[in-house]
């Protein structure tokens, strides 16, 4: 009886973890052909889709298609653009965020329940709806630089940031994290004479790694990925980031390693990141459900 | 609260508008300035002046309507029968083009008809492609919704087991959702080919060859299909996430006492883990609806809208519209309209899923 229970155990162990296998292969697969096509020559990658060679790395494998994608589009240009509109927008919104929500928190001023039920009703309002008036917008806004004042902030580094810097679920983040301080603490710095911003500073913002984490994450995730607004209003190569770059490759159709190539090169920082930083990704995500 | 120590509204407005302000001037702003837009003629670039047109934007988009057409009689009063024994109808475009007995159909084509007898039942509108974009949109949400969170729940109870090894199939569960969107839809369309593509090759695989092969993404039946099962696999890890961090703030002693009662383990989920995850699942619905509402990405890169439309929907239609033909308004107004759907889907969800 007892030999039987415990093969039983182990049979049982084993399918659970065939189940939880063949589920990773379905999320895992096309990630891996994309991976091992962009090391093929396109008529190997072709007839290889008919077997399971596709993927492995077996065959003529080498860079090749690395090269003539670096060739076809100047991919560190918009790498580099992707990595300074990401970069610049995480670190102000975090910033910028944190600082509203510090206010909404900590201080009591005249406005302030109003203009917090401004941010959150805001939740509701999918970006893809204002898009299309933010376009009209921003062709007109005026801009102060070397060359005086100008109109219009289309094709600009700062048209791609500006406008997606503050969000109400970033300060809605904040503001639930800052809710579970001990207000006691801001009370007595504030009795010992301490400014609100060294309260910021010194008092609350080391106490918020975990809320900053999770509101930079989700912050470059959503920057790195977007599409819509960069195609809109971004038209010249200087400033273009990778993901509308992508679009050089949409009409060519027969150069699919190519093709394999650049969403290597462009999907391999973030899979790193998220690789490294794994706990710190999924806890960010689980972070905005739990009190919705 | 009101203490002397925390009162400041110099303080309070300075921290806070920045960060408000922003809000305000690229949230806010824009999305009344949509309303107005949707009721002028503005368009990107012009050289004539804004006018206000009133609900013309609106009127031109919406408007649908049902034709009744009797078949063609001869002279004798017979029905006229093509060789196949099919009675014959008079064309669409006599009632819609040109005719002075039926000025509210001008200008407007048809969507699709049904009989009711003889007599054919023609739907027709004035923006054909735009209605074809709401049903796309409306059936994807109704699909996906579902799908999605019942998927990403089943995946949740899934993980939520211990076992050794279990943070390692989570990991992978949830990395498509770190991969953009746009790189998915460019590999899938890839996988979705009809010559080469890795899906026909596993589905024949998997069958013996009795699997025939077919172009998912070019044949009106299939596209949306396709793009529905491509959205599903990239966000379900989101969602199970989400579900998770439900899951585990359910107290394990209700499971234990479920346990000491003998309870099976449809039971357990029926009584003990379904009802700690009503909040969850409000969050997890309204959350997946939103996003499915403004599906966008996948179909500008897989299909742009083809074949015939069968994968336009409302942001793609804003889109090639507000920017592709510079035609702000009538962006504007497919954007009002689409957020008035979304308001108004997440309201009926609040209502059915209240605390009662």
């Amino acid at each position: 009886m007892a030999t039987i229970n415990a093969d039983n155990r182990g049979l049982r162990l084993a399918v659970r973890y065939l189940v939880l296998t063949l589920i990773a292969i379905i999320f895992v697969f096309p990630l891996v052909f994309m991976v091992m096509s962009s090391l093929k020559p396109d008529l190997q990658l072709l007839r290889d889709t008919s077997s399971i060679r596709a993927f492995l790395p077996v065959g003529d494998i080498s860079f090749d298609n690395y090269a003539s994608a670096f060739e076809r589009v100047p991919v560190m240009k918009f790498m580099f653009n992707s990595l300074v509109v990401t970069g610049t927008t995480v670190i102000m919104s975090l910033l910028l965020c944190s600082l509203a929500a510090f206010s909404f928190v900590f201080l009591n001023w005249s406005g302030r329940n109003v203009a917090l039920s401004i941010i959150i009703a805001t939740l509701i309002i999918p970006f893809e709806t204002i898009a299309i008036p933010l376009l009209l917008f921003v062709s007109k806004l005026p801009w102060i630089g070397m060359e005086g004042m100008t109109f219009g902030w289309l094709d600009t580094y700062r048209v791609q940031i500006i406008p997606l810097i503050a969000d109400g679920l970033t300060i809605f983040l904040f503001v639930q994290y800052f809710r579970d301080l001990p207000r006691e603490l801001i009370e007595a710095s504030r009795v010992e004479g301490a400014s609100w911003w060294q309260i910021y500073t010194r008092v609350v913002m080391p106490l918020s790694g975990p809320v900053l984490a999770t509101a930079a994450i989700l912050k470059f995730l959503a920057m790195y990925n977007q599409y819509l607004w960069p195609l809109m209003v971004v038209q010249q190569e200087t400033y273009r980031p990778v993901m509308v770059g992508l679009q050089y490759f949409f009409q060519l159709n027969t150069a699919w390693g190519e093709i394999m190539a650049y969403l290597t090169i462009i999907t391999i920082p973030v899979l790193a990141f998220y690789l490294v930083l794994q706990r710190a990704f999924i806890a960010s995500i689980a972070s905005t459900g739990v009190k919705g | 609260m009101a203490s002397k120590l925390t009162t400041s509204n110099r303080a309070g407005w300075g921290f806070a508008l920045p960060g408000f302000g922003l809000i305000m001037l690229f949230i806010v702003i824009p999305f009344f300035f949509a309303f107005y837009l949707s009721l002028t003629n503005q368009r990107l670039i012009s050289p004539n002046p804004t006018e206000f047109v009133g609900l013309s934007n609106y009127d031109r988009l919406l408007s649908i309507s049902v034709l009744s057409i009797e078949p063609e009689t001869d002279d004798a009063g017979q029905v006229v029968r093509d060789d196949a024994g099919e009675a014959q109808y008079p064309r669409v475009r006599t009632f819609t083009r040109n005719n002075p007995d039926y000025p509210q159909y001008a200008g407007m084509r048809e969507w699709f008809r049904w009989h009711w007898g003889e007599t054919a039942k023609v739907v027709v509108a004035t923006d054909v492609v735009f209605w074809k974009s709401l049903r796309n949109t409306l059936m994807f949400v109704l699909v996906v919704a579902p799908v999605q969170g019942g998927l990403a729940l089943c995946l949740a109870l899934l993980i939520n087991q211990r076992l050794r090894g279990i943070n390692f199939y989570r990991a992978i569960y949830f990395m498509p959702v770190v991969v953009s969107i746009v790189v998915v839809s460019l590999l899938f369309r890839f996988i979705y080919d009809g010559n080469d593509g890795l899906l026909n090759n596993i589905l024949g695989f998997l069958s013996f060859g009795l699997f025939e092969g077919r172009d998912w993404l070019g044949s009106e039946g299939t596209a949306l299909g396709a793009i529905m099962g491509m959205s599903v696999w990239q966000a379900v890890g989101f969602h199970m996430v989400i579900w998770l961090s439900g899951l585990q703030t359910i107290s394990p002693t209700l499971y234990e006492a479920s346990s000491i009662e003998g309870a099976s383990k449809w039971q357990t989920f029926r009584y003990v883990t379904w009802p700690g995850l009503r909040n969850t699942a409000v969050l997890v619905l309204i959350v997946i609806t939103m996003q499915a509402f403004a599906l966008f990405a996948q179909v500008d890169v897989m299909t742009r809208g083809g074949p015939l439309d069968s994968t336009t929907t409302i942001v793609f239609q804003a889109v090639e519209r507000g920017y592709g033909k510079q035609d702000i308004s009538g962006g504007s107004a497919i954007s009002v309209i689409l957020f008035v759907l979304v308001l108004s889907i997440s309201l009926i969800q609040r209502f059915l899923t209240r605390e009662r």
